[in-house]
């Protein structure tokens, strides 16, 4: 029977591990719990703010993980000197969207914490790639830049107040609203329409680029912005996208977010979260991203026409070591066997032999 | 072959003019406008699939990715918040969502506000802004019945000309937001289809700004 007998998303993890410690990364594991406070305190990081909460022992108050990168910042030394390579593969437990339900959610990722330079940020997001090329190759990921989205909007000298719905827009793509919110705010014709090219924009970098440059290069975050992205491997699936615009109050710099080929939503979300560090009283910097692999059940189109090779049906009364002998001999022969007294109402398979008198014949055969 | 844009219309007068403003644009299909119980219609030539699905579904079957595009009233993507590409107002079915209440009513901030509504998180975020105190009674239809039988104080609804409301002796208080139909796309599909839906959007906003 050839039977894949690891799934899709499994043989993607094992890949995605050996990539990451390949690039120095180590395994970082954890606890499923952790002190509900760290939630309570960041509830806005959290993709929902909804989290299971049980009473310890000790009486304190303790989570099922929701986020991973909480536990890895709050744990990890807060090293300004060097930089701390780490890779998980963890659940968490979230209410997913639509539904009032929790869902435990299997996602691999990695972190990247310390002394962060532009090679930290180019490497993160060449696994970023990598990581989507391991699933499939018609991926795309989304490079965005919120510090420099935000240094152009506050050069527009627009109220921060405003900012999140202007975020908003620009996320959606929505630029008719987005120009009339900049328009009622009383901003040049000119800003407006930088703004709208960026929400619009999506692209290659040799496309993009020269475009944006003459658009942005003033910004203080340009040059860094063109250096890292110039860096990156020359590749199609990599696309400028402004409209990936993750949370302001905890990402600062490049953000980002792929996709791939069939699934409805991105797989991976990652960026810069100096500001979260901040916020955690961490002198130092940190990007990372996060692959959510329970979505990749989608594309295992691999279906089995059987659930095994054999049934083997046997009477009452026939010796356990002669039913033993008969199904090793089967599965000594590579066969997946399932051995019972009735025929199963709802197992597919191959053939149906029947063990009688110490004789085996062939009921059914499908093959 | 092509690849297949799939398209989510709304089922209803709408939905038949947006088909149009497709079939203006070069995405025609003309088995859609046969008189069948179908809901699929596919020119393979055009590279086009179209579906009729309820209308507060559209923004669902987007978001999902079983169809890249469609069409959705605002109401809806305020209401449900999907995480898609807005990318054309398309300027038709147009009209506002505002809050109504009976002839005469005057607001008692001393008091908490009872709202009755079918859109739950717009009323919500609308008078949170406002730091007002509500009780929220959500209704699936006949909204313009609760402050007449005294269920609730005002209600938030579509209204477009207000003929429903003079008739039942009830006024728009205030206006919360314009309402009109969006083009909308699923993120991930927008990605691997830009070429298709780009073109879909230059030709719609062609249409929509003539």
């Amino acid at each position: 029977m050839q039977q894949v007998m690891l799934k899709f998303s499994e043989r993607v993890t094992f890949s995605l591990r050996a990539l990451y410690e390949r690039f120095g990364y180590s395994q970082y594991k954890m606890s499923k719990f952790e002190e509900y406070d760290l939630y309570a305190r960041n509830k806005d990081f959290l993709i929902s703010d909804s989290v299971i909460t049980f009473t310890d022992t000790n009486g304190k108050l303790m989570a099922l993980k929701p986020d991973v990168t909480l536990s890895i910042v709050k744990n990890s030394k807060d090293d300004t000197d060097g930089v701390q390579k780490v890779y998980y593969n963890e659940n968490v437990y979230r209410v997913a969207k639509g539904s009032h339900a929790f869902k435990e959610i299997m996602q691999i990722g990695l972190e990247c914490l310390g002394n962060i330079d532009d090679y930290c940020i180019c490497e993160v997001l060449t696994l970023a790639m990598q990581s989507l090329k391991a699933i499939s190759p018609a991926c795309i990921l989304d490079v965005s830049h919120v510090g420099l989205l935000s240094e152009f909007i506050d050069s527009m000298g627009i109220p921060a107040e405003e900012k999140p719905r202007l975020f908003q827009y620009i996320s959606e793509k929505n630029t008719h609203e987005l120009r009339a919110a900049l328009e009622g705010a009383g901003v040049r014709a000119e800003a407006i329409n930088v703004l709208c090219t960026l929400a619009n924009t999506s692209g290659t970098c040799k496309d993009v680029l020269p475009v944006l440059s003459p658009l942005l290069s003033h910004l203080p975050s340009w040059q860094s912005f063109e250096q890292v992205v110039c860096a990156l491997p020359d590749d199609d699936m990599l696309r400028i996208d402004f409209s990936v615009v993750d949370n302001i109050h905890y990402y600062n710099g490049f953000v980002f977010k792929g996709f791939i080929d069939g699934l409805p939503t991105g797989v991976l979300s990652g960026g810069q979260y100096d500001k979260l560090m901040e916020k955690m009283k961490r002198k130092s910097r940190a990007i990372g991203f996060a692959l959510y692999t329970d979505q990749l059940e989608r594309l295992d189109t691999a279906v089995n026409a059987f659930d095994v090779d054999t049934v083997l049906l046997y009477e009452d009364g026939t010796p356990i070591q002669e039913i033993r002998r008969h199904v090793q001999s089967l599965t000594d022969a590579g066969q997946h066997v399932l051995a019972q007294r009735d025929i199963p109402a709802t197992v597919r398979y191959k053939q149906l032999l029947k063990l009688s008198n110490g004789e085996v014949t062939v009921l059914e055969n499908h093959a | 072959m092509k690849t297949m844009l799939n398209v989510a219309l709304p089922k209803g007068r709408l939905g038949e003019k947006v088909y149009a403003m497709f079939e203006r644009a070069g995405f025609e299909c003309p088995s859609i406008r046969e008189n069948s119980r179908k809901l699929i219609f596919e020119n393979v030539d055009c590279g086009v699939r179209y579906f009729w699905v309820k209308p507060s579904d559209v923004a669902i079957y987007v978001e999902r990715g079983a169809a890249d595009i469609g069409v959705a009233g605002k109401d809806i993507l305020l209401e449900y918040e999907p995480d898609i590409y807005e990318l054309l107002d398309l300027n038709m079915g147009k009209c506002r969502m505002a809050v109504a209440a009976k002839n005469g009513f005057r607001d008692d901030p001393n008091r908490t506000l009872r709202v009755a509504t079918k859109f739950t998180n717009i009323a919500g975020q609308y008078y949170l802004s406002k730091g007002r105190d509500i009780d929220i009674i959500h209704l699936n239809g006949s909204i313009e019945i609760a402050p007449i039988l005294g269920l609730s104080d005002v209600i938030v609804d579509i209204v477009e000309t207000g003929t429903t409301l003079k008739e039942n002796d009830l006024s728009v208080i205030e206006t919360i937001v314009p309402i009109s139909a969006r083009l909308i796309a699923n993120k991930s599909g927008y990605k691997f289809k830009k070429q298709q839906i780009d073109e879909v959007v230059r030709e719609l906003a062609a249409q929509t700004e003539a």
